[in-house]
């Protein structure tokens, strides 16, 4: 766990950090109101004696006593899906409406995509994307379980989506040529997901981030490119490295046309701001209203997210 | 969980057009338009504005679902139909431009182009809420039969064979569960592998 202790300096609750990233994370789901109200699905559990307890900031957001979601009734309706809990964050902040043309840049296995498809209430067009063919499988088959039928999924290389297979620069009526929102849920160091992985930190090395900042600057700087002015782009990682964070969105400060908007988490779960100095390193104020999720704030993973309005 | 079979309901007729789907879209220009496994292509309104032979219309699967499960015009309203690979037809809950190279568009519904159509399970978990002709329903033993994946003697029924909609009561209200093949007093479960679960 060597490479969380860069982190002390960030935190003055240090060991409370260090000892909730030692314990196992819960077993969470979501409900999702495509097929099932919450209420109908918390019924359907009670009455097969699953126990569960609603978290404090989402009431349909549900913490499993024991068993992993599965093997239940509300389950294989693909009334729930297995998702941890802070990844619900990134989708909240997006915010997508009904109708709305919305990309996810890096969307599989698919818990964020499905979770906004079930915000835009099955409108729209999502365009779930991932540079990943096997595991752009997963995504599907967890799309089609949820009964979804918004979603277009596209294998490209997120740094440069092309509009192509939806008639750029055509006169058809029905082209897409850019999107009202957009997430950008990059490929990060993972350092986060140490609870659900204790080895996620055994390939850690600085190196690897240095390698993996290059990719979520391009994805960013695409989505921005991508969104609409007045569109909103979400960025957000399952790691605590500013360089991965803060960094990144700095540089899409100074290199592309947005400002990072003010966006209150939830009520009942707590974040930090993110850190304007690091190793050195000074970042753009305004990187202040982004959110770390720390596991030790909430009892969940670790998490990093920030909401952009496009202004060019 | 997670399977990579993309959900597919797998059946005798799909291994033998798996073979066809190869061959189509090899684009002869003299030849009448094929259908093209690597793309969505928007079904046709009506027979009348028809291109590719073969090809369902709009028109004939909302009435497939409205004759066969009772399931309401108007539940399609919203949704466009495509077809990408032989038959298999998808829902999708906007429109796009046609065709369109992309690797999936909304929810695979139901595959055509053989005798009897074959709905898909996540089709009729979705949609079959709304069905009121051949749906079996199941008690709790059968249910859980059916959801892992077994084939049932079920006497009882003495609706329509062939494809219907396995559904079971629960949280107040009956819902769809998958689809079954109805055939000699047998109920065959289609729930594919990667959906299957042993819920007793």
């Amino acid at each position: 766990m060597q490479p969380l202790e860069r982190y002390a300096s960030l935190l003055e609750d240090y060991d409370a950090f260090r000892a909730a990233c030692e314990r196992p994370l819960p077993s969470v789901v979501r409900v999702n109101t495509l097929k099932a109200s919450i209420e109908r699905a918390r019924d359907a559990l009670d009455a097969e004696g699953v126990a569960y307890e609603a978290t404090d900031w989402h009431p349909g957001v549900l913490r499993l006593e024991e068993r992993g979601p599965g093997t239940s009734w509300p389950y294989f309706h693909g009334w729930l899906h297995g998702q941890e809990e802070v990844s619900a964050l990134p989708a909240l902040a997006l915010d997508p409406k009904p109708d709305e043309v919305v990309w996810d840049a890096c969307a599989a296995p698919g818990s964020k995509t499905t979770q906004i498809a079930d915000l835009m209430g099955d409108t729209g067009v999502l365009v779930g994307n991932d540079n990943n063919l096997g595991r752009l499988s997963a995504l599907r088959h967890n799309a089609e379980r949820l009964g979804i039928t918004n979603l277009a999924v596209t294998n490209q290389d997120a740094r440069n989506f092309s509009f192509k297979p939806f008639g750029d620069r055509t006169e058809d009526e029905k082209r897409i040529e850019a999107f009202d929102r957009a997430l950008v849920d990059a490929p990060c160091s993972c350092e986060g997901t140490i609870r659900k992985n204790p080895d996620a930190l055994e390939r850690w090395s600085l190196e690897h981030i240095k390698g993996i900042v290059g990719i979520q600057k391009g994805i960013l700087r695409r989505a921005i490119q991508a969104t609409r002015p007045g569109g909103i782009v979400v960025y957000s990682t399952c790691t605590f490295a500013p360089e991965e964070n803060e960094a990144v969105l700095d540089h899409a400060l100074e290199e592309a046309d947005c400002e990072i908007r003010e966006w209150d988490a939830p009520e009942g779960f707590e974040t930090d701001p993110g850190v304007t100095e690091w190793n050195g390193e000074e970042y753009d104020p305004a990187v202040e209203l982004a959110h770390r999720v720390y596991p030790h704030r909430n009892d969940t993973g670790g998490f990093f997210c920030a909401k952009l309005e496009v202004t060019g | 969980m997670t399977d990579t079979d993309g959900g597919d309901d797998v059946t005798d007729a799909e291994a033998v057009d798996g073979v066809a789907d190869a061959d189509a879209g090899a684009g002869d220009t003299a030849d009448p338009p094929e259908n093209d496994g690597q793309r969505f292509d928007r079904l046709p309104a009506t027979a009348d504005e028809r291109v590719v032979p073969g090809r369902p219309t709009r028109e004939e699967l909302v009435e497939w679902w409205e004759q066969r499960y009772g399931i309401p015009p108007e539940t399609w309203d919203g949704h466009t139909f495509w077809e990408k690979g032989n038959g298999k037809l998808w829902a999708f809950a906007d429109d796009v431009v046609s065709p369109i190279p992309v690797e999936g568009l909304g929810l695979r519904i139901l595959r055509a182009r053989q005798e009897h159509w074959k709905p898909s399970t996540n089709a009729v978990q979705r949609f079959g809420t709304d069905a009121t002709r051949n749906v079996v329903v199941l008690d709790s033993e059968e249910a859980t039969r059916f959801a892992k994946g077994e084939d049932q003697e079920l006497p009882r029924w003495d609706g329509d064979w062939g494809y219907v909609i396995a559904a079971h009561e629960i949280a107040g209200d009956v819902e769809p569960i998958g689809v079954g093949l109805y055939l000699h007093g047998e109920l065959r479960s289609t729930v594919p592998k990667g959906r299957r679960e042993d819920l007793s």
